[in-house]
């Protein structure tokens, strides 16, 4: 399939989801749930540019979802303690709408990736792994103590009175999430199937054969952070809106890392269809966990269901799936040929 | 006059080239020139800083001391996928093949990559396949297209790594001990390869230890011993030399 095909296929996908959903599921846990979800397909397709087509393992999701979140978080006080542009540049700030201010999130949390790949990607391995957690403690202590977003304190947000699209406004959250999850996927597929995926191939199973061949490793490298960065500030930046209250230890926590990176390895690295797998999956079954038993589980259930995986299908489940396949092809292509040499 | 002296000056010329590692001196005052269509055989004993001289020309490793010209254009401060675009392509010594890719992809990535980005070239996808069938067919390699690497034997292996290489369409191919590790009926089909690789106009720098090889192939002889340039000319005249049986037998 082409991908503008696949782009008008996703998109009434997430359309057709979207209105059903709204039509049959009048409970609102079921969105704060959905959102959930929605927004680790993003954060795992995200992961994945970096860390599945390109082979850097980046532990720094929280710092990237956080900036997304704390951008948003900024640009609504702005508005809301309107003094400080006033007293500054004498403007009064507009209300910004939502997705308006995910786009910036993600321009900001883009940047980061820029710079944090000139810093970091002559690291390989676990040492480009642990530079990236370091980003994420290095961003929390500057929000911890920036006082302006309320510092270790926390900052309360308020959502709008009115939600657009009609329904309340967490059915709005969850419908942007939505078209962001639409957006990563089509990203991610497109770049898959281009030169580009070639590239983010070629250095991941081997750098000097890349540079060899003449593939511009760093120039790729850094597209790769700053993609990664940018979708994942862009799924953090609803964040506010979402819990309303907007702490560094929640919107730091070390799960939105842990998660990110346990969502691909368990649907498969190589492909779109895997971090949709893993984050459908693992996503749901926190979500049934935190609900039914604890949400202290949740951890727990990240760390068993990893050690299965790395130990019985390392390539995830579309590894599985591709396997078998191969499997096949190979048990039917003998037989081809030894019906040849029979004849 | 030196063979490697041409009207139109040499394909590869270096002068005074040296690298360090720390305080070990790999490559001192390297001078060297090679001219189109020569093959020439580059040897030493193991340590000598054959592999690091590839390197360094390659732009894998930056040497501190001197400089490089390539068809008259000096390649000093440019990165190893810029060199690669000029015309200047490398097999590695232990093979390097993208292991999650096919063949066919493993040969699309310089061809994208190094073919597409010169300026006046764009394959398009089919000619890019076409040129894949046609690099694969050369090595012998056409019926496992769609295999991974690790499907293939070690002189297959070897082969990929030699059409990835020449998948670039280079003028110059540093061929670093691509027949290492292979019994002597795979070491001629390689020689036969490289030989008709020279035939269609690359010029080729052989880095091998297997002296058969070296001989039946080049058409001059390099010697590198403890990083220094000791001897260079005819193939025959070389292995004369003094020096260079001192090198290898001892005193």
């Amino acid at each position: 399939m082409r991908t503008g095909t696949f782009l008008i296929a996703a998109a009434l996908v997430g359309v057709a989801l979207v209105v059903l959903t709204r039509i049959f599921f009048t409970n609102d846990y079921f969105f704060f749930a959905a959102y959930v979800v929605l927004q680790y397909i993003v954060l795992s397709t995200a992961w994945n540019i970096l860390g599945g087509y390109t082979g850097y393992i980046n532990f720094g999701t929280g710092a990237f979802f956080a900036i997304g979140a704390y951008t948003s978080a900024v640009l609504h006080n702005l508005h809301t303690k309107p003094a400080l542009m006033q007293g500054l540049l004498g403007i009064t700030v507009p209300a910004i709408p939502l997705p308006v201010m995910m786009l910036i999130g993600g321009v900001i949390a883009g940047v980061l990736g820029l710079g944090t790949g000139y810093l970091t990607l002559r690291l390989r391995g676990v040492f480009f792994a642990i530079a990236t957690l370091a980003l994420t403690v290095v961003v929390q202590t500057l929000i911890v103590n920036w006082d302006y977003v309320g510092g270790s304190r926390g900052i309360y947000i308020i959502r709008p009175a009115q939600a657009p699209l009609g329904g309340g406004y967490i059915q709005y959250l969850y419908t942007l999430m939505m078209a962001l999850s639409v957006i990563s996927v089509c990203i991610a597929r497109w770049i898959e199937r281009s030169r580009l995926g070639l590239g983010f191939a070629a250095i991941r199973d081997d750098e000097l054969a890349a540079e060899a061949g003449g593939v511009p490793t760093l120039r790729l490298k850094l597209i790769a952070t700053t993609l990664s960065g940018a979708l994942m500030g862009m799924a953090g930046a609803p964040l506010p809106y979402y819990v309303t209250y907007l702490d560094p230890a929640s919107s730091f926590n070390l799960a939105y890392a842990v998660n990110s990176v346990a969502m691909p390895v368990i649907g498969g690295m190589t492909s779109w269809v895997g971090p949709i797998i893993g984050a459908v999956i693992l996503g749901t079954i926190q979500q049934l966990a935190t609900v039914t038993i604890s949400s202290a589980l949740n951890l727990l259930i990240v760390g068993v269901l990893l050690i299965l995986f790395v130990i019985i299908a390392p390539n995830g489940i579309m590894g599985l799936i591709s396997a078998r396949q191969r499997r096949r092809a190979a048990i039917i292509e003998a037989a081809v040929q030894q019906r040849q040499a029979a004849a | 006059m030196s063979p490697a002296q041409t009207a139109n000056g040499p394909l590869l010329a270096v002068s005074g080239l040296g690298k360090r590692f720390g305080g070990f001196v790999a490559l001192e005052n390297i001078d060297l020139a090679i001219a189109e269509g020569e093959r020439v055989g580059l040897i030493g004993p193991n340590g000598s800083g054959k592999s690091t001289l590839v390197n360094c020309l390659c732009g894998t490793l930056r040497n501190e001391t001197g400089s490089v010209l390539f068809d008259g254009r000096p390649l000093d401060g440019l990165i190893a996928h810029e060199r690669t675009r000029l015309g200047l392509a490398r097999s590695f010594q232990l093979p390097k093949p993208f292991h999650t890719l096919n063949l066919i992809d493993n040969l699309r990535v310089p061809l994208l990559y190094t073919v597409n980005a010169r300026p006046g070239h764009s394959l398009s996808d089919t000619e890019v396949r076409g040129r894949c069938d046609e690099l694969l067919e050369a090595v012998a390699l056409a019926d496992k297209a769609r295999r991974l690497p690790r499907d293939l034997t070690q002189v297959e292996m070897r082969k990929l790594e030699l059409a990835r290489a020449v998948a670039t369409e280079p003028r110059l191919l540093f061929a670093d001990e691509a027949m290492a590790g292979l019994s002597p009926s795979e070491v001629e089909e390689i020689i036969a390869v490289l030989l008709r690789l020279n035939q269609q106009g690359i010029t080729i720098v052989l880095i091998e230890h297997i002296m058969r090889a070296v001989m039946s192939f080049s058409t001059r002889l390099l010697v590198l011993v403890a990083g220094q340039k000791i001897a260079d000319g005819l193939p025959q005249e070389v292995m004369r030399n003094p020096e260079v049986e001192r090198a290898y037998l001892g005193e």
